[in-house]
């Protein structure tokens, strides 16, 4: 391997501008699942829900681009995906909190629904599979933007970059410094005492479900609207997945969330620049691609092995809640 | 999990509701309902439900060939829905079939590519057993991984999947790919190496090896002392660790059996089906494997009904999507709605119980 062309701020540069974007996707959804999760739903069917996602947000963006909303097209196909990742937790959510069916099996069944309802809607819904949606301009910061090197790394991003970095703190404060966040933890830890204490635990894990299906829903969105303007089957590739085991790397926590998504997106955006450099450069052909594309699930096994402790689990994660059985 | 596993038996005899009749009418009534929403999908997009579903029997059941097809297509299910039905029995989530089904096909193709001399009956031997060794090595690490680490066993097998089908892709395209060939694919497997047919008819003895693992697993899960351990873990890991039972050898034991069968399965498929290592050997068993396992009740003989009524499915989708052009990904959708429709059957069926 020839490392001159890799050790180059220019290379670096555009790398970590990559990493950034590529670590949204999977950031909403884990900031999704902490929330859900933190109320003691364990969903695994994040997979689905981001396809379904991912297929609704692509499907809205392109249908509106033509008409007279077209400027309007990309928010309103994040919305789109939102409110589809929302339709596929009230699935989970009666199946899993009201009828208190096994979460683990009602998860992995929900991404088999959610990944042939949106290859197959996508199919029937577009005949042509090269169809593209705008996407969104990068909306530079005023000043931030202009200084050097880092400028252009942190503060020359599409809206979705700045918004999803907002809400790691949004989400923290609402998990850690509000009363709705203190439900929700209560309920995740312990919800026979919390229903004493006066608390509705079934509304409030369908609440913490939903609001975590809405964001990996957006993630979905974000990824086909914004980010690779298409759709195709498998498009989501395994992120809901690392999504659920980077709650686990990230303790629980909005802010180490960022760090594990990062983590990730770093991964994703070295495979693709290492590929795309190999394409022009001979002497980067030594590494086969296949091996580069496994890094993100290598990587995601790794950050499993270096923090698999799982103390920092919300207590009643996974069980429903059965008011008899106490 | 199962309801035999967490419906106390007082409470199950105390019901009006025979256990039986639950267990057989709730996948009954989520086959209705996974049609019907199916159905609604199909009118959605202005195509006659009823027209689609007769393209679909008829290209599942519509004559010797296409039952044939059907039985071919349920046989690689089996296997894998087998081998899980043994591990979720332990409650032990393997979601990684279709990695350790590649990783089956992978090992046992190189024997098919290098040992095509050997005497046939060794030839085969040996094939058959390297695919059972591929898919247990790869179910091992997620073995290892959750024993010594603690690691989910549920995200380590399905990163797996996304590897080891990276690792087939650049064996496909690398170091065994066809001399001379443009592909990326492997040279074909010598004659030698297919199972042997019965009776001049295109089943293989990879069916009869499936068919013959339905009363292998229902001996290994309720008369013998293994199977015993495996269901004690899996109905409460705490006490069965109490009564000392070694939780940790169940655990391993689950993940290598159900490695083991999907590996099979990927060696039958490529040995009679594709005849060659490629990326697209897989129709997603990995996945259709456990929801065969969940609709069958995790009892042999339900995921062997379960298994051929997903392969009529997937098989009757095909032909409806060459007849009238309607995507065939409704299949994996329409099987998903079913288990959903069972899981929500099964559970009220338990709340009105207790």
């Amino acid at each position: 391997m020839d490392w001159k062309l890799v050790l180059n701020w220019a290379f670096v540069t555009a790398l970590v501008t990559a990493g950034i974007r590529l670590a949204i996707p999977v950031l909403l959804a884990v900031l999704g699942e902490t929330v859900t999760e933190r109320a003691g739903v364990l969903n695994l069917g994040l997979e689905g829900v981001m396809a379904v996602g991912a297929v609704t947000g692509f499907l809205v963006a392109f249908l509106l681009q033509k008409g007279p909303l077209g400027a309007w097209s990309s928010w309103a196909g994040l919305l789109a995906g939102m409110a589809a990742g929302m339709a596929m937790g009230l699935i989970l959510s009666v199946l899993s909190i009201s009828l208190k069916a096994d979460q683990v099996i009602c998860g992995v069944t929900l991404v088999v629904f959610g990944q042939g309802l949106a290859n197959y809607v996508y199919r029937q819904a577009s005949s042509s599979l090269t169809a593209r949606v705008p996407g969104m301009q990068p909306v530079p910061i005023p000043l931030l933007s202009r200084i050097p090197v880092l400028g252009g790394i942190l503060f020359t991003h599409d809206p979705t970059v700045y918004l999803t970095v907002a809400l790691v703190y949004l989400v923290w404060l609402f998990l850690f410094r509000t009363n709705w966040g203190l439900s929700i933890r209560a309920v995740g830890e312990n919800p026979a005492a919390a229903e004493t204490s006066g608390l509705n635990v079934n509304a409030i894990r369908y609440a913490a479900t939903l609001i975590g299906t809405a964001l990996a829903g957006l993630g979905g969105a974000v990824l086909t609207v914004v980010q690779l303007r298409m759709f195709r089957e498998g498009i989501t590739g395994g992120r809901g997945w690392i999504a659920v085991a980077l709650v686990i790397f990230a303790r629980w926590q909005p802010k180490l969330a960022l760090v594990g998504a990062l983590l990730f997106g770093l991964a994703d955006s070295v495979q693709y620049r290492i590929q795309a450099l190999s394409q022009v450069e001979r002497g980067m052909r030594t590494v086969p691609y296949e091996f580069l594309l496994m890094l993100p699930y290598v990587l995601t096994i790794l950050a499993l092995l270096y923090r698999s402790n799982r103390s920092d689990a919300p207590a009643a994660l996974g069980r429903a809640y059965d008011k008899s059985a106490d | 999990m199962s309801e035999a596993d967490t419906v106390p038996m007082a409470v199950a005899e105390r019901s009006r509701i025979p256990r039986w009749l639950v267990n057989s009418a709730a996948p009954l009534i989520g086959a209705v309902a996974g049609l019907a929403i199916g159905a609604v999908l199909i009118r959605l997009t202005g195509a006659n439900p009823l027209q689609a579903y007769a393209t679909m029997l008829s290209g599942a059941f519509g004559g010797p060939r296409q039952i044939t097809e059907t039985i071919l297509k349920a046989s690689p299910l089996l296997l894998v829905g087998l081998g899980l039905t043994a591990a979720f029995r332990a409650r032990v989530w393997n979601i990684g079939g279709e990695g350790q089904y590649y990783m089956g096909a992978l090992c046992g193709g190189i024997v098919a590519l290098f040992c095509a001399n050997w005497p046939r009956p060794l030839l085969l031997a040996a094939m058959l057993l390297a695919g059972v060794a591929g898919g247990v090595a790869w179910a091992l690490i997620a073995a290892v991984l959750k024993i010594r680490r603690g690691m989910s066993e549920i995200i380590s097998t399905l990163m797996l999947n996304y590897i080891a089908i990276l690792v087939m892709q650049y064996m496909a395209r690398g170091p065994l790919q066809e001399p001379g060939g443009y592909l990326p694919e492997s040279a074909q497997f010598a004659a030698s190496t297919r199972l042997p047919v019965l009776l001049g008819s295109r089943i293989h003895l990879g069916v009869l090896i499936a068919v013959l693992f339905v009363p292998v697993v229902y001996a290994l899960l309720w008369s013998t002392p293994l199977g015993f351990r495996l269901r004690a873990v899996g109905s409460r890991e705490s006490v069965a660790r109490y009564a000392g039972i070694h939780v940790e050898r169940a655990i391993l034991f689950a993940l290598a059996f159900s490695g083991a069968l999907a590996g099979l399965a990927g060696i039958i498929e490529v040995s009679t089906l594709h005849t060659r290592l490629k990326a697209e050997i897989s129709g997603g068993y990995g996945f259709s494997g456990v929801l065969v396992a969940l609709l069958g009740r995790m009892h042999p003989v339900g995921v062997a009904i379960a298994s051929f009524f997903f392969a009529a499915l997937i098989i009757g989708a095909q032909s409806m999507h060459v007849v009238s052009g309607l995507p065939d990904a409704l299949a994996n959708a329409i099987q998903a709605v079913i288990v959903l429709c069972v899981l929500a059957a099964d559970a009220l069926a338990r709340r009105r119980q207790s």
